[in-house]
């Protein structure tokens, strides 16, 4: 049984894994952060987030500082998908931003007794369901 | 020298405790902020009253029709004062109408406005119930009003002031209507109600505790008259007391035939079940999430004064029917800077984010938040003390949102029923102009510009948010027509609601756009513009799954021309964005530069140009992902620009007819991702080279440095200048942090006598 964690990722609870969505790539224990199981980057984020007023004559530019602000991207080593971008101030430590308990997750779904993947849905509303129906039909949201 | 410690000892016999208990009693100096009051977000237990109308038996379908006729009631009084209110920020819907329980807990709120606003106020009414029932002096009776605005008894930020009024059957409280403006001026160090200069408790403008200012029905001049005399728009203040007593009033006559058809009891019991049903289904909610850890922290570049990096740090724990937040390793306050808030304040955000965004279906009712455990160290940026400034709170509170928000499309991502859109950030800055002096009619006024309700909305898995659609704080709140204020104030929007390219959260779905505002001033003899934001350094807004952030905001200004001239001149010249005047400079005779978002009062003269954008939502999922169709539609309509949807999108058109190239976007898409396979590291050879053990030396940096540590990281100011300490929270000296002029003027002296020692000059100075 897999669960859907993120846009990117799933538990497959019976291997315990964490796995990408996209291309099935093993990303490291489900014990552990997903982060483990990435390809990651240092973006410097004038890169992304490009100056609209001159650089050379102006400091604010709409572009973020690099000694300021650095942009973690983080890839899945199967298909390089990016499945995260975390903000950071340059060498700060990055964030285990989710750590699931796994026991719990499988009880959780035992007693749900559904497909997680089957009845994901991206929450309530007209709005959402046409969307999401349309995009599914043209493969473009998994 | 021998020393004899012949000190008493400090352990009291119950006797002298008692003693020591009277004679605090009797001779108290002043009541501040309650700590019992003031550290506790639970609903109260049951009062004797609502034990025995609960005993009676509820039917719930009568509980219904009586929540639903209250939700009328506050929708009439939230339409009164958006009708009538005085305050802009009244005309644009920001502010909110509540009743209460008797102890305070809001058992509804109205289905427009602040949620925040009254998610925030059963401390004020605790504080009510608690000093001034009985209190010889002050008394409740039927007919009375309380006004109140200080942060730190329990709202937003001063700026916002509420009409607070018992409804009374029997000689007995037996519930509370609230009305909340977003008044804007409040008598601050600068006009508009939340100075971004504030450097001390005192420069935050009125701090009114909760006091009675309405007396059996009659509003007291003499405290009126105080308060016209504190503040920069005394009919302003005036005007808006009336409104809110007016649609209090009106609420509460909807609520009085409530009672006299339904019986005290049984209206008494409604309002409490609502407040225990929001509470348990909140409590199956979160039970509903998998159990685990969430983390999202934030960094804010700003103290609004100078640009450092302070820590806003978020985990969430999920464990079963529990929750806990934990703040810990959020940067420390800064006493002599205005971002500080109090925890109150961050926590009513966070119920903004439970309401809003989480559960917008339940009741609109605070206890939604009772069962969340909170822990927070006090003397954080985001649990400050007594002592801080607060007069920009927003900085930390609004943060306190955006970590609720991201925190739960991460923790809900995987349940089966959802309430709610899975969601990217919205932005959460005010970007806006505050302002204030005398006005075409000669009156004296300080307030701002309603664009800080044009927030855009984060992306979400099926479709890009929304441009500038609305605050975080407020659904259902209006950007105004600039016009209508332009009767009213002596300058223009000269460039109002115009996207600035590329101002997005790029991701497979986008984040919404913001807009970008030029205003000059003309005609008046005084008259001064502020900003109160961050994020000029570091993105304010990060996006969610892949997707990127916001940018940064400048803040641009042309100094010492006047526009107006020109273009009466040339009119050619009447073609203005921030991107054409700041690297085309037409206008030959202007000072040109940029600043970071944190402006205070700056007397404007004339012509002079100030100009400044709205930030963006946060996008979703891989930006390689947008549909190309998507990507050449945004450029064709200039959303983006080439280089974006070339570069970020990997996509590829012909610039001329924007005709998409099919083949070419393929093969560019591939070829970025093979890119990435090439650059990326494994994640713990990443983290060898990146993760350093402390912060980059020249920083100013404040908070924990990664999660791993109890440790807070902060530059102090000595006699022998910045010192960077690492220690725990309640061991950091105080952080104060010197004066941006004497810093530049040190360096100025320092360069002149370098200069003098290069060029021989000898100069004799008497110090």
């Amino acid at each position: 049984m897999r669960v859907p964690m993120t846009e990117y990722l799933v538990i497959d609870l019976d291997t315990e894994r964490w796995v990408c969505r996209v291309c099935a790539q093993d990303m490291g224990s489900a014990h552990g952060t997903y982060k483990e199981g990435t390809l990651v980057h240092d973006r410097d984020p004038r890169q992304i987030h490009q100056p609209v007023i001159d650089p050379e004559r102006y400091e604010f530019t709409f572009s973020p500082d690099p000694e300021y602000c650095r942009i973690l991207e983080y890839y899945c080593p199967g298909c390089g998908t990016q499945i995260e971008a975390e903000y950071l101030p340059p060498g700060h430590p990055p964030a285990v931003d989710l750590l699931i308990d796994v026991a719990a997750l499988r009880a959780q779904w035992a007693e749900r007794g559904v497909d997680p993947e089957e009845i994901h849905t991206y929450g309530p509303g007209a709005d959402a369901q046409q969307h999401t129906a349309a995009l599914k039909a043209i493969g473009h949201v998994r | 020298m021998t020393t004899i410690d012949d000190k008493p000892s400090t352990i009291l016999t119950p006797q002298e405790q008692e003693w020591v208990d009277q004679f605090m009693d009797e001779t108290t100096l002043f009541l501040g902020p309650d700590p019992a009051i003031m550290r506790d977000h639970g609903i109260s237990s049951r009062s004797g009253h609502e034990e025995r109308a609960i005993a009676a038996g509820v039917d719930r379908l009568q509980v219904e029709r009586i929540r639903k006729r209250i939700a009328g009631a506050l929708d009439e009084g939230y339409e009164m004062c958006e009708a009538q209110g005085a305050a802009p920020g009244a005309k644009w819907g920001d502010l909110t109408t509540a009743i209460y329980t008797a102890a305070g807990d809001v058992s509804y709120l109205s289905c427009h406005g602040v949620i925040a606003f009254s998610a925030i106020l059963h401390h004020p009414i605790r504080y009510i119930m608690k000093y001034w029932k009985d209190e010889p002096t002050v008394g409740i009776h039927e007919g009375d009003g309380f006004i109140h605005n200080d942060a730190r008894f329990g709202n937003i930020h001063n700026t916002d002031q509420s009409m607070i009024m018992p409804i009374i059957r029997g000689g007995e409280i037996i519930a509370w209507v609230a009305a909340t403006i977003h008044e804007g001026e409040n008598g601050a160090c600068e006009p508009g109600g939340m100075p971004s200069g504030s450097e001390t408790p005192f420069d935050d403008g009125l701090r009114m505790s909760p006091f009675k200012i309405v007396e059996r029905g009659r509003l007291r001049r003499d405290l009126l008259t105080f308060l016209q005399h504190s503040v920069r728009d005394p009919k302003l203040q005036l005007a808006d007391l009336k409104v809110k007593i007016t649609a209090v009033r009106k609420i509460m006559e909807r609520v009085d035939k409530i009672i006299d058809e339904v019986g005290v009891d049984t209206f008494v019991a409604a309002l409490r079940t609502t407040v225990e049903d929001v509470d348990a289904e909140v409590r199956r909610r979160i039970s509903e999430l998998p159990d685990g850890t969430y983390r999202f922290d934030q960094f804010m570049d700003s103290t609004l004064k100078e640009n450092i990096l302070i820590k806003f740090a978020c985990k969430i724990t999920v464990k079963g029917d529990t929750m806990t937040v934990d703040l810990r390793g959020t940067g420390p306050e800064i006493l002599n800077r205005a971002i500080n808030s109090p925890l109150c304040s961050v926590k009513s955000m966070f119920m903004q984010a439970i309401l809003a965004f989480w559960w917008p279906d339940l009741p609109r009712c605070t206890s939604a938040m009772s069962c969340i455990e909170i822990i927070s160290d006090e003397g954080t940026w985001a649990d400050a003390s007594y002592d801080a400034p607060m007069g920009q709170s927003l900085q930390a509170s609004f943060r306190g949102f955006s970590a609720m928000q991201a925190l739960y499309s991460r923790m809900s991502f995987s349940t089966p029923k959802k309430y709610s859109n899975v969601v990217a950030n919205w932005f959460n800055q005010i970007n806006t102009f505050l302002w204030g002096g005398i006005t075409q009619h000669g009156d004296m006024v300080g307030n701002l510009c309603a664009d800080l309700n044009g927030m855009p909305g984060g992306a979400k898995p099926f479709r890009d948010g929304e441009d500038a659609i609305s605050p975080l704080f407020c659904a259902m709140a209006d950007t105004a027509e600039q016009e209508v204020m332009e009767e009213e104030v002596p300058f223009m929007q000269l460039v109002s609601k115009r996207l600035v390219r590329d101002n997005m959260g790029f991701g497979k779905f986008t984040g919404g756009m913001g807009y970008e505002m030029i205003v000059a001033v003309e005609g008046t003899p005084q008259w001064g513009f502020m900003t109160v934001t961050s994020g000029a350094k570091f993105s304010s807004v990060y996006g969610m799954y892949g997707g990127y952030g916001c940018g940064t905001y400048p803040l641009a200004m042309v100094k010492g021309t006047n526009v107006y001239e020109h273009i009466r001149r040339d009119n050619k010249k009447f073609d203005l964005s921030i991107e054409k005047v700041m690297n085309e400079r037409p206008f030959e005779d202007g000072r040109y530069a940029t600043y970071h978002m944190g402006l205070q009062f700056d007397i404007a003269k004339d012509g002079e140009l100030y100009m400044i954008s709205q930030g963006a939502g946060g996008g979703y999922g891989d930006p390689l992902e947008r549909l190309p169709e998507s990507v050449v539609q945004d450029a064709e309509l200039g959303r983006i620009s080439r280089q974006v949807a070339e570069e970020i999108f990997g996509v590829r058109y012909d610039p001329q007819t924007f005709r998409l190239d099919v083949e070419a976007t393929g093969a560019a898409r591939d070829a970025a991702r093979r890119a990435r396979l090439r650059r990326g590291k494994p994640f713990a050879e990443f983290c060898a080279e990146f993760v350093t053990a402390e912060p980059p030396k020249d920083l100013l940096y404040y908070g924990s440095w990664g999660s791993d540590t109890a440790d807070i990281t902060a530059t102090v100011f000595t006699n022998d200048g910045p010192q960077r300490v690492t220690a725990p929270l309640k061991e950091l000296p105080l952080v104060m942090v010197p004066d941006r002029r004497e810093i530049k003027i040190a360096r100025l002296e320092e360069r002149v006598r370098e200069l003098e020692d290069k060029h021989g000059e000898e100069v004799h100075r008497k110090s």
